[in-house]
């Protein structure tokens, strides 16, 4: 009888009509309305053993929050959220919640799962609109320095954590703003950047020190800080920033962009404002995004937003391959972008300046799974074509930016893939005293993933720091299983 | 907290030499690396050589032409005023040894960027060679410095109006022919004038060093912007360089890509100045 009073339809999301919203880059989608929230949290079953918790990679007490909403504490809600993960109104809008918690969620096997994203992104906002800020406890100053490099979600959240614990804790970030890909990647109409700087407020009013415009490895390397500056222990989150071309001729022509370059120009350093902001971007009339992840659609929506007519995603498999969450592929789709699937550039030709003008295009067919699991594209003998483009976004992956590993001789760095090699549990380096989490050991993945490798590396550099002096710390630390 | 301008310094009609408080930057600098600053709130990211560092006052000291708007707000700082954001040092540092005999050739304002190599060259112990050209004599910059710091130092202009007239390649064939022993090359200006030095030298056999200048974005490895081909191998100039063997570099892909955005950085530039014009500086951003 039970089940019969369950909703199984999640309640829907608003979101900004497509024809009006690819004119701007305001936020997409809206965000509950309180009625909308209570509906949703009154689906939740508590379970006595939330699965849900187990599938977040931060361990956030769902159930816990979501009751709070129930009672209409939203600030409660919050503060529950909070204990585990700083950054909420952050993961309610970019976290792959269906490939996590909402996976997990008991609802699934009948229906829809309880919306638990939209939820978080509810009370976070909520709080936001408030004007306030709910702070944990702070332990006791513990009187030791952690040095956090880089301000994406891993170190945002490493350095959370341990400031909580009492850690006297500073973030060097590289760039003039904090946030990593947060800032420079996600864009606007899809997680405004003064939602970021708010996160990052709160991360700073737990008395963590942040300090932009510092490159560690240039500007100071990893040993200078920890044999000079005093810092007993440091967390690289420096992410996956490095970007991959295909390597085919051509590539170097104008108008032929890496997706970080273009979402950099577009988010960072806001070339959408162009001529308010300084920093310029061009667009032309057909852009051809190469990829099919969550970064490919970004570009390919980004572009619209910049004065793109048409825009291709051209993607070497089909659409049940594409690694881009569902929801943005729906979102690109209902934009209008055009998605070409099963083909893959081999080369690019330019006009006498040098600006591209075709892409020549190789059809593909499946065979069979790769180590990924996805069927593995085989090119077609004699398929090639050419295709008019005149603005390429090469979106086809990210490896870990090679400069901290290159100026710290004891890092060892993963031959293949350029990752750090680390314990990916407790985030310990082949360097005592130094650990890592996040995309630069795991390649380029969610922000999630990386906020969880962020917190778990924070108690272990607690722990290290707590038993500094017990022989064998670090390879217990390093052999973890 | 800001980086503050210590000293500014006219050198000529448009270029400019200012002393920054950065600490840090000063620490670890090294001869041929830059920092990239934003000149305003709502900026760009532009990189600039860093052409001297004191490690005891933390002072770096950078010197630049006004080519665009950026350029043009950072000379209307003054000394006492803060530039918000300031990084480095970044790039490589140039690979200084004693190579022997050294030639030097800056072309325009390339000399801001020689002229830190040339000190670390000469402090090596090499026999350096400075040949100084420009368009005309009042663009000429940094004579009395390079002129202390060379055992040979000659000027050229395109105009004729000071030192011989004709380019400095003019003048490296000449001592070439002449029977002098060189080395190694240095080389920094406009693409055509690096382009024309690689085409010299090569036939002479002498491993010459340019530094490029191509388009940066966050010059910490991120965009690939400032891509180049040298060797036929894509390198990312901010990392990877920005000085690279002038005889792989394909100089005419790095002309190209320096059009890119031309025509917005004149539209944007234009507005700036008509701005000024009407009396409004927009110093607060």
């Amino acid at each position: 009888m039970s089940e019969r009073r369950i909703n199984l339809n999640r309640i829907p999301m608003p979101k900004r009509d497509p024809k009006e919203r690819i004119r701007s880059f305001d936020e997409v989608a809206l965000g509950y309305k309180e009625e909308d929230a209570l509906k949703e949290a009154a689906r939740c079953l508590q379970c006595a053993r939330p699965t849900c918790v187990e599938g977040c990679p931060v361990h956030i007490k769902i159930p816990q929050f979501i009751k709070k909403i129930t009672e209409r504490d939203y600030i409660g809600a919050v503060k529950v959220i909070k204990e585990d993960n700083p950054l909420p109104a952050v993961c309610g809008r970019v976290c792959p919640q269906e490939e996590q918690c909402e996976l997990k969620c008991v609802l699934n096997k009948k229906g829809a799962p309880v919306a638990i994203g939209r939820l978080e992104r509810f009370v976070a906002d909520y709080e936001a609109q408030l004007g306030i800020s709910e702070k944990p406890e702070i332990g006791t100053p513990k009187g030791k320095k952690v040095a956090v490099i880089g301000s994406g979600p891993a170190g945002l959240v490493c350095a959370s954590e341990l400031a909580k614990m009492g850690y006297d804790v500073t973030i060097y970030e590289s760039l003039h703003e904090a946030g990593g890909v947060l800032v420079y990647g996600i864009p606007q109409f899809r997680l405004p950047k003064e939602i970021v700087k708010r996160e990052v407020e709160y991360i700073k009013s737990l008395g963590v020190k942040l300090v932009t415009n510092f490159y560690v490895g240039r500007t100071r390397t990893i040993e200078e800080l920890m044999n000079e500056d005093g810092f007993e222990a440091v967390f690289i989150g420096t992410g996956a920033g490095l970007p991959k071309f295909m390597g085919i001729p051509g590539e170097n022509l104008l108008g032929i962009y890496s997706a970080n370059e273009f979402l950099t120009r577009i988010n960072l350093m806001r070339a959408y404002k162009f001529p308010e902001y300084d920093t310029p971007i061009k667009v032309g009339k057909t852009v051809a995004v190469i990829g099919g992840g969550n970064v490919a659609m970004d570009a390919a929506r980004s572009a619209l937003r910049v004065g793109a007519e048409k825009v291709y995603i051209l993607y070497r498999r089909t659409r049940d391959e594409m690694p881009a969450r569902l929801e943005e592929i729906e979102n690109a789709e209902e934009e209008g972008i055009q998605f070409m699937f099963l083909v893959t550039p081999t080369k690019y030709e330019g006009d006498e300046k040098g600006w591209v003008k075709t892409v020549t295009l190789q059809k593909m067919e499946l065979g069979e799974p790769d180590e990924s699991g996805r069927r593995r594209p085989i090119p077609v003998e004699g398929s090639e074509f050419s295709f008019p483009v005149d603005t390429v976004v090469v979106a086809i992956g990210q490896a870990p930016t090679p400069i901290i590993a290159k100026t710290t001789p004891e890092l060892q760095v993963h031959p293949k893939y350029g990752t750090l090699v680390a314990n990916l549990k407790t985030g310990a380096t082949t360097k005592p005293g130094v650990f890592a989490g996040g995309d630069v050991v795991t390649g380029a993945a969610t922000v999630i993933l990386a906020a969880g490798a962020g917190k778990a590396a924070a108690k272990y550099i607690d722990y290290y720091l707590s038993n500094k002096n017990k022989p064998g710390i670090w390879d217990e630390l390093f052999n973890a299983q | 907290m800001g980086f503050k301008i210590l000293q500014k310094v006219q050198l000529g009609p448009d270029s400019f030499l200012m002393k920054v408080h950065a600490p840090y930057v000063a620490q670890n600098a090294k001869p041929g690396q830059f920092i990239v600053l934003i000149p305003h709130e709502k900026g760009e990211r532009i990189p600039l050589t860093i052409s001297k560092a004191d490690r005891i006052t933390g002072e770096v000291q950078i010197i630049f032409q006004v080519v665009g708007k950026s350029t043009k707000y950072l000379s209307l700082l003054n000394e006492g005023d803060e530039i918000s954001d300031f990084v480095g040092p970044l790039g490589r540092p140039t690979e200084i040894e004693n190579f022997g005999t050294v030639a030097c050739l800056g072309g325009g304002f390339g000399t801001a960027v020689l002229y830190p190599l040339v000190r670390a060259l000469r402090d090596a112990g090499n026999y350096i060679i400075v040949i100084n050209g420009a368009r005309s004599a009042n663009l000429l910059i940094l004579e009395d410095e390079l002129k202390s710091l060379s055992d040979e130092y000659y000027v050229t202009t395109d105009d004729g109006t000071k030192g011989m007239k004709g380019f400095v390649t003019d003048y490296l064939r000449k001592l070439l022919e002449e029977g002098k022993k060189i080395d190694r090359v240095f080389a920094v200006g406009p693409v055509p004038m690096m382009r024309a030095v690689a085409n010299l030298t090569k036939e002479w056999k002498i491993k010459t060093i340019v530094s490029l200048n191509p388009i940066m974005v966050d010059g910490t490895g991120m965009c690939g912007a400032c891509r180049v081909s040298v060797g036929g191998e894509t390198k990312f100039a901010c990392v990877d360089g920005p000085e690279f063997d002038a005889h792989l570099v394909d100089f005419d892909l790095l002309m190209k890509r320096l059009e890119m955005y031309k025509d917005l950085e004149k539209y944007s530039y234009e507005l700036l100045l008509k701005e000024l014009e009407e009396g409004g500086c927009r110093k607060e951003g």
